[in-house]
């Protein structure tokens, strides 16, 4: 029988398999940070271990970072004693930095990408729930806790019990104006949190293939948020052609051998999924979260749920207590809610195509009075190139902050949080209680649903803009 | 790590679902370059209410937590079990929990115990009759027992095989993989020269 994508690439990382012990499978990629790598080679230190492939590994700041000033010493002590231990146990163990200030550093799942370290076929694993990003080029790539940090560093290997697999299907393709991100806010809400736990989720069909690779990472990146071990996408020209050129992709021989093996990463006909979900993309419109995580969402032209329309006794619960913290009340139009910060950035949205889409739409606009727009590019490179093209210019005109590289107010580690009560729409991918900041109130948003928010101050959709009058240059009679 | 038998104490119910990592610490909480001291971030949010049930003077020495379902999920942060842990929990109970929570809880020593869901609202009914009770959690036999008489709880839980054993035996993952360095190296051996590497 044939075989699924997932299970090609786990099958060719196993170093051993025995009956009652999880699989050990051998990592190509291990990203680092600084919030979950302290303990980790503390633990090293202390059983007298080293890092097994330093050149395996690579490491940069973006949880703990500030967006501003990052050119002078972190502010909060605590914060400096965490980056300046990770930097410490980089010159130490011997494993590549891009520390603050470096023209590569930024927020892990989008430096390894752009640095074509991310390939298909490929392991990857990080400390941080969203490596599932990296699946966008078929990679099996998922996050780790600190103990499992410590294991990578000093045996290149993890014990893993084989997952099973799910295929999600979208068929159909995306209407204009509607995003990736809408499209997996629409899966999650279907899906519910807990509905991948325990598959690597492959994601297929029109809909995914016609996504650019940045769009394919949005995907892949909320895999986590319904629960999945890992999502990934099958290897194809799109993948290619981003990968062709960048600084760690092969080059030459090399690469004609890669992408040899690449286009064997794909499920066999004959494969069998365990479970499979089949969607519709051309029915799916700009999609919105009303609620405390993630599968709490709605269509941006719906309305705020009446908790007593949820069958399930456990989500009439939680239905009632997000919309208590979320200060919202059951049946409000979604277009009516008044939004404080939005914030544009994350791993999610970060990269530079959703800088380019924001540009486009806010071009030309001004920002809502009582609304502020934080744009934060993912990476150093993002936002160098984003300058080049004169977008920064674009979002400072309209009455934007542009910021340095990081995570930023994803998840309000640095000094970007959200205050209490305050409302966002964020483009990053979790809308947990406080997770912007204390008391802050998350809409988890696509890029133009963000774009337009921040000119009109209430969710919107770019369809809701008054169009850009350009001025017209009249002729003067003499 | 400390071997894993056999754990009586007072049990807390955690009456949510969905309680994800921020909520379990914020991240705000995670900037201490140690294993300890997490104990003040546990549950920040819910910690300055008064009714929240670890502030009740019955809960005050709990060390079961039983949660509703989806228990720990979001970020991969392990600071969620160790800030459990430095509180002083010994074991969660839940009917189902996130896969990077759970993995994270065996590798850290916290038992993570997958029950019936209706096991979940026997304890909290059982709790709420007898605030302060304990609940005894039995590695060895996967049970979970409260209560005594005609009225007594005592139902199976779920772990793995091999969590269940590296907990029993209180042995560190990495001695184990390290003893497998002939299967490492040989599989190096092979790995196409394409592959990239950072240095």
């Amino acid at each position: 029988m044939g075989r699924t994508l997932a299970e090609k690439v786990w099958d060719e990382h196993v170093v051993r398999t025995a009956d009652g012990e999880p699989d050990l499978l051998y990592i190509d990629l291990h990203l680092i940070h600084e919030v979950t790598s302290p303990q980790a080679f503390d633990g090293l230190r202390l059983a007298g271990r080293t890092v097994r492939r330093p050149d395996l590994t690579l490491a940069t700041e973006d949880h703990n970072v500030p967006t501003l000033d990052w050119d002078k010493p972190i502010a909060d002590p605590v914060s400096r004693t965490q980056v300046e231990t990770l930097r410490r146990n980089a010159a130490e163990f011997g494993v590549r930095l891009h520390p603050l200030g470096d023209v590569e550093q930024g927020i892990v799942h989008v430096v390894g990408p752009q640095l074509g370290l991310t390939q298909p076929g490929m392991t990857i694993v990080c400390g941080d729930s969203h490596t599932s990003t990296h699946g966008a080029f078929g990679a099996i790539a998922f996050g780790i806790g600190t103990s499992e940090v410590e294991h990578v560093l000093a045996t290149q290997t993890l014990m893993q019990a084989r997952p099973k697999t799910m295929a999600v299907t979208v068929n159909g393709t995306l209407p204009p104006g509607v995003t990736a991100k809408d499209l997996v806010l629409t899966l999650i809400t279907h899906t519910g949190t807990g509905g991948g736990q325990g598959y690597i989720v492959e994601y297929r069909g029109q809909a995914i293939e016609e996504l650019s690779m940045e769009g394919r990472m949005t995907v892949c990146n909320m895999s986590i948020e319904w629960g999945a071990k890992a999502g990934l996408i099958a290897p194809d020209q799109t993948t290619f052609d981003y990968l062709e050129g960048r600084p760690e992709a092969p080059k030459g021989a090399d690469w004609d051998a890669a992408v040899a093996h690449w286009r064997s990463l794909v499920t066999d006909e004959d494969a069998q999924f365990d479970e499979e979900i089949v969607l519709d993309a051309s029915t799916m419109t700009p999609f919105v979260t009303w609620g405390t995580n993630p599968g709490q969402g709605v269509p941006l032209g719906g309305a705020v749920p009446d908790p007593a329309s949820f069958d399930e006794e456990q989500d009439r619960v939680a239905a009632e207590k997000a919309l208590e913290y979320m200060g919202l009340e059951a049946g409000t139009p979604m277009r009516e809610i008044k939004v404080d910060t939005v914030f544009v950035g994350s791993c999610t949205n970060g990269r530079i195509e959703d800088l380019r889409l924001a540009a486009e739409i806010i071009k030309g606009h001004k920002v809502d009075k009582d609304t502020r727009l934080l744009v934060v590019p993912g990476s150093v490179r993002v936002r160098m190139q984003a300058e080049d093209e004169g977008l920064d210019v674009i979002f400072k005109e309209a009455g934007a902050e542009w910021r340095g590289a990081g995570c930023s107010m994803c998840l309000g580690m640095n000094p970007d949080q959200l205050t209490p009560g305050e409302r966002s729409a964020s483009t990053s991918n979790r809308n947990f209680e406080g997770r912007q900041g204390k008391g802050g109130r998350t809409h988890l948003v696509s890029i133009p649903v963000a774009a337009a928010t921040a000119v009109r101050g209430t969710l919107s959709s770019p369809a809701d803009l008054a169009p850009v009058v350009e001025p017209v240059e009249t002729s003067r009679a003499k | 790590m400390d071997k894993f038998i056999t754990h009586t104490g007072v049990a807390a119910p955690l009456k949510r679902s969905n309680v994800d990592t921020d909520q379990i610490i914020p991240a705000v909480y995670l900037k201490r370059v140690t294993r300890t001291g997490f104990e003040d971030g546990l549950f920040a949010a819910w910690r300055s209410d008064p009714a929240f049930v670890l502030n009740k003077p019955e809960y005050a020495e709990a060390s079961v937590l039983v949660a509703g379902p989806d228990f720990g999920t979001g970020s991969s942060r392990e600071h969620a079990v160790w800030a459990l842990q430095n509180y002083g929990f010994k074991v969660v109970i839940s009917s189902r929990f996130a896969d990077i929570f759970r993995g994270n809880s065996g590798k850290a020593g916290l038992l993570a115990a997958q029950v019936d869901e209706k096991v979940v609202q026997r304890l909290w009914d059982h709790l709420d009759d007898h605030p302060g009770a304990t609940v005894t959690v039995d590695l060895e036999t996967r049970t979970v027992k409260a209560g005594d008489g005609p009225d007594a709880i005592e139902d199976s839980f779920d772990i793995d095989d091999y969590t269940r054993w590296r907990l029993l035996e209180g042995l560190d993952d990495i001695g184990i993989t390290l003893s497998r360095e002939e299967e490492i190296a040989a599989y190096e051996a092979a790995r196409p020269s394409w592959k990239p590497a950072t240095l």
